[in-house]
């Protein structure tokens, strides 16, 4: 065991000698884990319109009344002129424009049915979407108000009505927040983990003293487990001051046990720090290594179901996702922080990780050459 | 003639350096193959796979009715694409269990009573039960499966008309499909083109620093500044090799049309590309190790991006003074440029303030880099 400790000794000091890195690791997850999920807000509202009211009648204000008085919208423009809402469109000003032609109120009483057009701005698809549905409950809702003032409403109703209520379990109150903190903890050790462990053998290669070790008679396993420890221990410091912030600014307390998230995440860290081994033992110079864990991390992150939800994706994404460490890790937090799942429910994920964290490190210790 | 003599002397320097630094990248074969493989690779990735489309979600169906309106609701369900029936049962028991086994994210609950109601009383009740602990997935099935409902609604209304009624025609602009890629691309562009940029200048700069070159060449006649920019021109011309080979894959492979003009894409995208080499530029010249350099460009760097843009979280829904802190990052101008010459067909009318705003950010980080320097040289 002893030739452990001395290496262990060697890279405690390195890391301690570099203080600029100390800093980032510790004061930079902090600071983005309390400003970040502030601008993690999916919630549509703020939904910006240009109404072009081209009729002007009591019925086409009211409605109009009617679409403002709600949450939901904040109307931008308010006229008759189609090129000037347009413009709002293009310069991202307005993402919905409701026109309410001229005959309007006429049709109305006239021929028992009008016509309003709806154009969306639909780059972002499911903005879009939702905007549309919003306006037009919105819109049946006025217009069953206008039917019941002109024919009184007999004691059933005319047509069907189907009364849909909507119950959201496990974050009621959709706080965004709850869901958003416990994952951006998970990408931001990752990306430490992963950065720390990648680049750390190769930087010895480019300076060479990777040569004097190899000459020792240190064994591999040894070496690389004197690389791993002291990262997996900067790993569970930054994921306790993750949640210790997560209580403190966010009042975030996990349902499920603390413990359940620190077995799943010291399995986790194994996982991660040995993706980051392996890379460096196939890296040949440090530019590389960077360019391969920024190639995986982008990966991971952005298919990691933070962002967007992995269901939606297609099959082969959805097998991808399989391989992704940190898919696992953020439905892992996810059921444990909201749903209060237990050891026993995480079984299968952890399981996982287990054989995953094995494998990597069993092929970055048979990777790793004393010979170069 | 002495000035000029040493002008021309000073351009074959700098012609010279960058010569020397095309060698070390074309020398170093794995690097330039991950250079410009990445970026095809993550467009390609990325353009198919990210979406806020949700499609296919885990819907379980408790039919306490089981009579033929429901039976039909039910059919309605599981044939549109969004959903998938995951099971069917007449008890509610089940539905904790599976919620937490993470199987489904939606349940549909449906009365007993909901034939007799709609029959008798034109009006029955369901209830949607969402997993929200993805709220914005579960907003979205949600409105999905209520519009799902109100169609229904609509079918087995047919044969009555309703009298003043508003009728609503919808037209989606830009992206009549709703397709993702419309979205995800111009900010995947931006997130890849910023940080690739960004990264490989400031290690290439930092990494004569740390093995010690720095110090010889600062000691050689040559001006300091010709060496710096003789490294930053082969990254600009490998990201324009990358601009090319994104815009051919989006074009071709996802289906993103270039409806603006071709040329002004092509100068935003090099102006953009000059802002994040002389990020680079700077974060060199504020470390010594390539290790400080990749944390501060690719740690400090990568959320922010990704969060700031506005390719995922819209940046209208944040409160003030994230939004102030948006404007900040690059990438937030770069996605609004992409999307209105791209997508909406703009041209410089339209995007005048983003390219200004770019065009200072290069100016100042410019001057700063190349301040910062020139402190460290005397």
């Amino acid at each position: 065991m002893s030739p452990l400790i001395y290496i262990l000794q060697k890279e405690f000091k390195q890391i301690f000698r570099n203080p600029a890195i100390l800093k980032v690791i510790f004061i930079m997850p902090v600071i983005q884990l309390i400003l970040l999920p502030l601008a993690a807000d999916y919630e549509i509202k703020n939904i910006n319109i240009a109404i072009l009211d081209r009729d002007h009648s009591a019925t086409s204000s009211k409605l109009v009344n009617k679409i403002t008085s709600s949450n939901y919208f904040k109307l931008v423009s308010y006229g008759a002129n189609y090129d000037q809402a347009m413009e709002k469109i293009e310069n991202d000003k307005a993402d919905l424009i409701l026109e309410l032609p001229r005959n309007f109120e006429a049709d109305l009483y006239k021929h028992k049915e009008t016509k309003i057009l709806l154009a969306v701005n639909a780059i972002n698809g499911v903005k879009a979407n939702i905007g549309a549905v919003y306006l037009n409950t919105i819109i049946q809702s006025y217009n069953n108000e206008f039917r019941n003032t002109i024919i009184t409403p007999s004691r059933f109703n005319e047509i069907p009505l189907i009364e849909i209520s909507t119950a959201n379990w496990y974050n009621a109150k959709m706080n965004y927040k709850i869901f958003m903190v416990p994952g951006i903890l998970v990408l931001l050790i990752t990306m430490i983990a992963l950065n720390l462990s990648s680049i750390n053998i190769v930087r010895e290669k480019e300076l060479g003293t990777i040569e004097q070790i190899n000459v020792t008679p240190i064994k591999k396993y040894h070496f690389l487990l004197g690389k791993l420890i002291p990262f997996w221990i900067i790993g569970m410091i930054v994921i306790t001051i993750g949640l210790f912030i997560a209580w403190l600014v966010y009042g975030i307390i996990p349902l499920g046990a603390y413990v359940t998230i620190y077995v799943f995440a010291a399995v986790y860290l194994l996982v991660i720090l040995g993706i980051g081994l392996l890379i460096s033992t196939y890296a040949e110079n440090q530019q590389q290594s960077m360019l391969v864990s920024f190639f995986l991390l982008m990966i991971f992150i952005l298919m990691g179901g933070l962002y967007t939800s992995i269901d939606s994706m297609p099959q082969w994404a959805q097998w991808i996702t399989k391989l992704n460490p940190v898919a696992y890790f953020i439905e892992v937090m996810r059921r444990v922080v909201l749903k209060g799942s237990g050891l026993a429910d995480i079984q299968k994920p952890l399981y996982i990780m287990l054989l995953y964290a094995f494998i990597i490190n069993y092929w970055a210790v048979l990777s790793y050459k004393k010979r170069s | 003639m002495l000035e000029k003599r040493k002008d021309q002397n000073n351009m074959k320097q700098f012609y010279n350096f960058i010569i020397k630094e095309f060698y070390h990248i074309f020398r170093d074969r794995k690097t330039l193959i991950i250079l410009l493989g990445m970026p095809m690779a993550q467009i390609i990735i990325f353009g198919f796979a990210l979406t806020n489309e949700v499609k296919n979600a885990q819907i379980t169906i408790v039919n306490q009715s089981n009579s033929p309106n429901s039976i039909k609701l039910v059919q309605k369900i599981e044939s549109s694409k969004y959903f998938e029936v995951y099971n069917q049962s007449t008890k509610t028991d089940d539905i904790e269990r599976m919620f937490k086994k993470g199987t489904i994210k939606l349940a549909l609950v449906i009365p007993s009573d909901f034939d007799n109601t709609i029959i008798a009383q034109n009006k029955a009740q369901l209830q949607i039960i969402a997993d929200a602990t993805d709220p914005n997935l579960a907003t979205t099935v949600t409105n999905y499966l209520s519009i799902i409902i109100n169609d229904f609604q609509n079918d087995i209304n047919q044969n009555k008309t309703i009298p003043y009624k508003i009728v609503v025609e919808t037209r989606m602009l830009y992206n009549p499909q709703l397709k993702g890629a419309y979205n995800f691309v111009p900010g995947v562009m931006a997130m890849v083109l910023l940080l690739v940029c960004t990264m490989m200048t400031s290690l290439t700069v930092v990494k004569e620093k740390e093995l010690g070159n720095m110090e010889i060449l600062l000691a050689s006649p040559v001006n300091p500044l010709i060496i710096i920019f003789a490294k930053a021109v082969p990254y600009l011309l490998l990201s324009i090799v990358n601009i090319i080979t994104i815009l051919l894959l989006s074009y071709y492979v996802l289906g993103v049309p270039i409806n603006g003009s071709l040329t002004l894409l092509f100068a935003v995208s090099i102006l953009f590309i000059l802002v994040s080499l002389s990020l680079g530029l700077l974060i060199s010249t504020l470390t010594d190790t390539q290790q400080s350099a990749m944390f501060i460009s690719l740690i400090v760097m990568f959320l922010p991006t990704v969060m700031f843009s506005g390719f995922i979280f819209p940046i209208e829904n944040m409160p003030i003074p994230m939004q102030i802190i948006s404007n900040i990052i690059p990438a937030k101008w770069y996605y609004i440029i992409v999307k209105s010459v791209m997508i909406k067909g703009g041209g410089i009318t339209l995007i005048w303030k983003e390219v200004l705003v770019l065009t200072f950010m290069m100016t100042f980080l410019f001057s700063v880099a190349i301040k910062k320097f020139k402190i460290r040289l005397s």
